[in-house]
């Protein structure tokens, strides 16, 4: 799209450049730019407050330059509130939560859209229906439900139930994920030529293999962008383990945040510093990974 | 086949124009190419995930439904009582004092973010979706704070809202002293303070949705508008916003379902006390707090499961004629 005709038309010819910048668009430039800088206010205010050593905002005040800057902040809030240990609770919940969410609904998508059978309608309505619930509806019951199930062998869970439980954290995000996912990927594997699925039949090749080796692999754009939305929601997930976990020293460290709040993070300047330190795994996705989380936000909503 | 679908889910049957697949002969037996060891296959790689989903997910909405009518403690199953209406005629009489309150700030926030954020959210897609120089560091810019965990802004948004320790107050030159306002913690202001961190959040997520609900308006459309003699704003209200009829919706129905979501942002900053109670955190409060009402907890969960339930369905359907059509 170029400049619209009404606004050339308009345009006074500001500098004697290749292209002329017509004032509307120097309006809007400035109040993107303006717009953008209040949008990032809030973090960059964060990234300063977290430079800063306590003694010298309490001395200079928090609205001030000078002083010192350096990373202590960053050291202790890393030692001290043990961010360690909880980045490493998170990463035992959220890699095979990914994982598993990714393979499980990849299979229900692919029976869903390459086979046509009674229920496959009534089935994505319902996981798409799960999957926007309220978190809430479901916790008072879940809750028991994770205290009463017994049994689970050792290296699963070591007392025997879900509650308190990696695994019991791991099991529900995949529950609630496998709606969106089974959804986006069911959408896009309809668009894969049903061809390809007689060819393989005609090959010989049984309906496990017909997955694994031709559609899947055709799958991997949505599987990219999907292992990077669900990465970052369930890393910033925050209720289900306040509800299901117990034992602070399990936490994953979003909602070890709770805890960590007035018992390590002070003041401004650790709460900065130790905001940032969390924030950093989703801040990298942003930076790294931006064009796979846009397109996996978008392809469940602009489809249709 | 749609038929038989919706009734399985009790909804009410698609416009029967829409029954693709309800023509006779328009079914493809693919069974039939099967053998009966790819029809098992078949029904585990289904039949595992639907048992997990449905397990979960279902099996506790409906256990919220059925216990929302009963007395119970959470201590030996036998203790559970029916006690038909009661807990809801508690709720709605007013024996619980923070459930208008919740109600009133649900539906604020539901105000607030329909009638501002998601505007605002729209606005900015329009603006970034024509061709200006640097419009992805200004759209990256909005939508930074999508990423972030509401947990992680809620902290965030301390920093500038505190009273001894804030920007805000600094600024004012009142941090310290009497006159420093707590926004957090104010109870006739701390909603919209609140409010205001959330729409920073929830502004950059409409408007990544509706760019790429822009992107696929057909630009031949807006140019006829333009030749026409339609100014921007014309156009996009006249030509643009009926055509993006679809990801309207779906905007609506994101913004809608993000309000009853609420939870994270008012629990990390009081745990949803003192002006700051939602549905969401009443409901939780009946779990973990020190007397646990699972029948209680359970009536407010049907309440918010209600009031969801609406653009649910309406999702639903749509979604699904859109696959069809």
């Amino acid at each position: 799209m170029t400049v619209e005709p009404h606004a050339t038309a308009l345009a006074a010819p500001l500098t004697a450049r290749r292209r002329r910048t017509p004032p509307q668009r120097i309006l809007l430039q400035g109040f993107l730019v303006a717009t953008s800088l209040i949008w990032l206010s809030p973090i960059l205010w964060a990234i300063y407050t977290s430079l800063r050593p306590y003694a010298d905002t309490a001395r200079l005040g928090y609205v001030s330059i000078g002083g010192t800057y350096n990373l202590d902040n960053f050291v202790n809030s890393w030692n001290g509130a043990e961010l360690p240990k909880y980045f490493i609770n998170t990463l035992i919940i959220v890699v095979p939560a990914v994982v598993l969410t990714l393979f499980l609904a990849s299979m229900v998508a692919f029976a869903v859209s390459r086979y046509s059978w009674r229920f496959n309608l009534a089935l994505l309505m319902l996981f798409t229906a799960g999957n926007l619930l309220p978190q809430q509806v479901v916790i008072t019951p879940l809750y028991r439900i994770y205290l009463l199930v017994l049994g689970i062998p050792e290296p699963l869970s070591d007392n025997g139930r879900l509650y308190d439980q990696y695994l019991g954290i791991m099991i529900i995000h995949i529950a609630f994920q496998l709606g969106f996912c089974t959804f986006v990927l069911s959408n896009y594997m309809k668009t894969i030529p049903r061809e390809l699925n007689e060819a393989a039949v005609v090959d010989g090749a049984g309906v496990f293999r017909t997955y694994r080796e031709i559609i899947l692999p055709l799958c991997r754009p949505p599987l990219a962008a999907l292992a990077t939305l669900q990465f970052t929601w369930i890393y910033n997930d925050f209720f289900w383990a306040l509800i299901l976990m117990r034992t602070g020293d399990k936490l994953p460290i979003t909602s070890a945040l709770n805890n960590l709040k007035g018992q390590f993070f002070i003041d401004n300047n650790l709460i900065a510093a130790g905001s940032i330190l969390v924030a950093l795994p989703t801040l990298i996705v942003f930076f790294v990974l931006q064009k796979q989380f846009i397109r996996g936000l978008t392809l469940g909503s602009t489809k249709g | 086949m749609t038929a038989s679908a919706n009734r399985g889910l009790g909804e009410p049957a698609a416009p029967s124009g829409r029954r693709r697949f309800g023509a006779p002969g328009a079914v493809r037996r693919r069974f039939s190419l099967l053998t009966r060891r790819d029809k098992l296959i078949l029904g585990l790689m289904v039949g595992i995930p639907t048992f997990i989903h449905v397990f979960f997910i279902w099996v506790p909405t409906i256990a919220s439904g059925i216990l929302s009518f009963t007395s119970w403690n959470g201590i030996g199953l036998d203790r559970i009582q029916f006690i038909g209406l009661k807990n809801y005629t508690d709720l709605f009489g007013g024996i619980y004092p923070p459930f208008w309150p919740a109600i009133q700030h649900n539906l604020i926030w539901l105000g607030v973010f329909l009638g501002i954020a998601t505007p605002i959210g729209i606005f900015f897609a329009v603006l970034l979706d024509k061709e200006i120089r640097g419009t992805r560091v200004y759209q990256s810019a909005l939508y930074l704070p999508v990423v972030l965990s509401l947990a992680i802004i809620g902290f965030i948004w301390q920093l500038i809202y505190s009273p001894d320790e804030g920007l805000i107050n600094n600024l004012l030159g009142t941090a310290g002293t009497a006159e420093a306002v707590d926004w957090f913690g104010n109870r006739s202001i701390n909603l919209w303070a609140v409010l205001v961190a959330a729409t920073w959040r929830h502004v950059g997520y409409i408007m990544v949705l509706y760019l790429a609900g822009l992107k696929s308006v057909d630009p031949s459309l807006k140019e006829a508008a333009a030749i026409d003699g339609a100014g921007e704003v014309q156009t996009f209200f006249r030509v643009v916003f009926p055509v993006l009829r679809p990801i309207n919706l779906v905007v609506v129905v994101i913004t809608v379902i993000e309000s009853l979501r609420a939870f994270d942002l008012v629990f990390i900053i009081n745990r949803g006390l003192n002006g700051l109670e939602l549905l969401s955190v009443l409901i939780t409060n009946n779990i973990i707090g020190e007397a646990s009402r699972i029948g209680f907890g359970s009536a407010l969960a049907m309440i918010l499961l209600v009031i969801s339930v609406g653009p649910i369905i309406y999702y639903l359907t749509r979604s699904i004629r859109a696959e069809q059509a």
